[in-house]
């Protein structure tokens, strides 16, 4: 199966080669290089961790290190949405558990994973830092507090009709 | 300068932003634009204004009315009743919890009475996005006075008098940390901020880099005139993209506007600052971790000494502070220090910001003088425990922290005390848990954090604390043994005293705070197979003791 990314690729290599001049020279930027890739790629592909490796004058072994450590790099394409329920303490004392099984139950899939339509990804993050309207979720890093484990069905069946609409209009 | 009839105060902090602000702020301009009163009443977006529970949040001056939980439908009302009549909205304002009597004026808050606000002192009031707001509160006159007639010598005895302490985690005097870091030797020289919040139910670095941005550029090109530095970092963790973008607004408006960059008010001195994003990872908060994820590696601690003061960034003498002890810095330098140091207790001075979480009636952010008692933090200004349920403890410092159990509340709210409990003040995270929380659960949750969070490179940190989360979750699961309790005690031990970082070292504090003060509870889980609190599904086993 061809692995889908979140974003349309065309054009990407040629904005990545403007990235990557503009750290010339400056191994220290590493860290923002992937950053760019992440956000525009939706995760890091093998072959750009070799452009980047290449020309930055890191070791491929480095770059790799590098994604690994950090969670917020991922080495696999995520899903059209990306909800990411929040498991900061305040969250987790105000039911985060519940509202994570609930999306468990309503998407078929566990944390880390995506589904086999690459529509949803579930995640879990540490602390939004928005704890007083805990518990917390994110989708595509927008945030939304208040969370219930009602909502969660609203939630995905709405996000289905979005992406869908969103077909239609293509 | 134009003069209004009256402003409209948005709150955007994180929460209020969650809760779905700039609908409500985009409605009441649309109002606004209806009743033809642009020329007449200015909307102005703030940083967080502490009453995170009752937001989104909307506050009208000159009158200071509070407007909570308003929505997008409730714009037209404001605008038509208040704005245009002068009629205050009554079905929007805030009630007490006891009398459920509405409080139309924000000074009148009951939670606010008891509060000193230092570093959160524009969060809330001013607009981040404009520096002339925070100019005219006062904002960079510090370093304009540091500047035009103080010796860097003159500046850290003023900050060392201060008895100001990091308000990161570890309590250790700024002064101090400043003063080596001008003593030592080195060409160059780096400020750095710590803004990698990344202790879970902690939000005033947030609050502080979204709602006042320019505090922290203002207070770290003092540091910089002060240890001789004229560069500075600000690392900011990537959970938090408004922050990012509000300082890296306020930095190029302070470039504008000469209080960065070079030859900074025509006095010689010269400072540039930089942003740098983390990309999540708890240990980056520990400061040789944070240097070389600035450094663009791996973010794994590194032995001390050498500390950051004589070997730093690229090997560079370099002075690390977190957030809110920079946002204290200008106040202290325009005050003096003998006003800071009057505040709280013999030995922690000043205020302290809390972030109040759990099952409580009013989370939020506070900030009051250190010393307080603990049991004036919950029940004045945070309303008691939510739904009138009995308070089992406070957990201070997160993850890494301890309980402080019901019994003790009555404790002074300052580095010695809450330390002769087992546990700390931390970053100042203090999640309130009631009678349903299970303690050991909770526990365990604390060690999947830890084990998550480890960075892997020394062994009691990376095996250590996974044998302790196998023993925890064995006894959640009713597979408890007796030995579990001195194995988990040998265990603590062993981590604390052989950890590479002092995040390794605290991560079995929650286990010993919770054999320390509930031992019983824990006790009850291994022999009696038995959750007290309801909590561990696998030992709900009679359904009489369940209900």
């Amino acid at each position: 199966m061809e692995a889908a990314t979140t974003k349309c690729r065309c054009g990407l290599e040629a904005e990545l080669e403007k990235v990557l001049a503009a750290h010339e020279g400056k191994k220290e930027d590493l860290i923002e290089v992937l950053y760019w890739v992440q956000k525009n790629y939706g995760y890091v592909p093998k072959e750009v961790q070799v452009v980047i490796s290449e020309k930055m004058k890191v070791p491929l072994s480095t770059v790799y290190d590098v994604i690994t450590f950090y969670h917020l790099f991922s080495l696999k394409p995520k899903g059209k949405y990306e909800i990411s329920v929040c498991n900061g303490t305040a969250c987790h004392l105000r039911g985060a558990p519940f509202i994570l099984k609930s999306f468990e139950k309503e998407l078929g899939i566990k944390p880390q994973d995506t589904t086999g339509d690459n529509m949803f990804s579930l995640g879990l993050i540490r602390c939004l830092g928005a704890c007083a309207v805990a518990p917390n979720i994110s989708i595509n890093s927008e945030p939304h507090g208040r969370m219930e484990p009602e909502l969660v069905t609203k939630i995905v069946k709405a996000l289905k009709e979005k992406s869908k609409l969103a077909d239609c209009i293509e | 300068m134009r003069c209004y009839r009256a402003h409209v105060l948005v709150c955007a902090g994180s929460a209020c932003v969650t809760l779905g602000c700039h609908p409500v702020k985009e409605a009441i301009l649309e109002g606004i634009k209806r009743h033809r009163l642009e020329e007449e009443i200015k909307v102005v977006e703030t940083g967080c204004m502490g009453f995170c529970e009752q937001g989104p949040l909307i506050v009208v001056y000159p009158e200071g009315v509070m407007y909570c939980r308003v929505q997008a439908e409730d714009a037209a009302v404001i605008v038509s009743e208040h704005l245009l009549k002068g009629r205050v909205v009554e079905r929007l304002l805030y009630r007490d919890t006891d009398t459920n009597k509405p409080i139309p004026f924000m000074k009148d808050q009951p939670s606010l009475s008891k509060q000193i606000k230092v570093a959160m002192r524009n969060a809330g009031f001013i607009n981040p996005e404009d520096i002339e707001e925070y100019i005219a509160n006062e904002g960079y006159f510090a370093l304009a006075k540091v500047l035009s007639g103080m010796s860097p010598e003159a500046v850290i005895n003023e900050i060392k008098d201060s008895g100001l302490r990091g308000r990161g985690g570890a309590g250790f005097l700024t002064g101090s940390k400043w003063e080596f870091t001008n003593k030592a030797q080195g060409a160059q020289k780096y400020v750095v901020c710590n803004g990698d919040e990344g202790v879970p139910g902690v939000f005033m670095d947030r609050s502080i880099l979204e709602g006042d941005p320019h505090s922290v550029i203002e207070a770290m090109a003092i540091a910089g005139y002060a240890i001789g530095a004229d560069q500075g970092y600000v690392y900011v963790r990537a959970e938090y993209p408004l922050a990012v973008e509000k300082l890296r607004h306020a930095i190029n408006q302070a470039r504008e506007y000469g209080f960065l960059g070079y030859n900074i008010l025509g006095t010689g001195f010269s400072f540039e600052l930089n942003i740098r994003v983390g990309a999540g990872a708890f240990v980056c908060g520990e400061e040789t971790a944070l240097l070389a994820s600035i450094e663009g590696r791996r973010g794994t601690p590194k032995p001390r000494p050498p500390f950051p003061a004589n070997k730093g960034l690229w090997g560079a003498p370099t002075l690390i502070n977190n957030v809110e002890t920079l946002a204290s810095i200008p106040p202290i330098i325009l005050k003096g220090s003998d006003w800071y140091a009057s505040m709280g207790t013999e030995k922690s001075k000043g205020t302290k910001v809390f972030a109040l979480t759990g099952r409580i009636k009013r989370p939020g952010l506070i900030e009051v003088p250190m010393g307080m008692p603990l049991r004036e933090i919950i029940y004045d200004i945070g309303g008691g425990v939510l739904n009138n349920k009995k308070l089992k403890a406070v957990l201070a410092g997160g993850p890494v922290g301890g309980f402080i159990p019901a019994d003790y509340l009555d404790v002074s709210m300052d580095y010695e005390s809450v330390a002769e409990l087992g546990t700390l003040i931390g970053s100042g995270s203090l999640s309130v848990i009631d009678e349903d929380t299970c303690v050991v659960d909770l526990v365990k949750f604390f060690m999947e954090f830890s084990c998550e969070e480890s960075c892997g490179k020394c062994t009691p940190c990376r095996e250590g604390l996974k044998r302790m989360l196998e023993i925890l979750t064995r006894v959640t699961e009713g597979k408890g043994q007796e030995r579990d309790i001195e194995d988990l005690e040998r265990l603590s031990d062993f981590i604390k005293n052989t950890a590479l970082c002092g995040l390794g070292q605290a991560a079995p504090s929650p286990v010993l705070s919770m054999l320390r003060y509930f031992r019983p509870e824990f006790e009850a889980h291994i022999r009696d197979k038995h959750c007290p609190a309801s909590v561990c599904a696998a030992l709900l086993d009679s359904p009489c003791q369940s209900a």
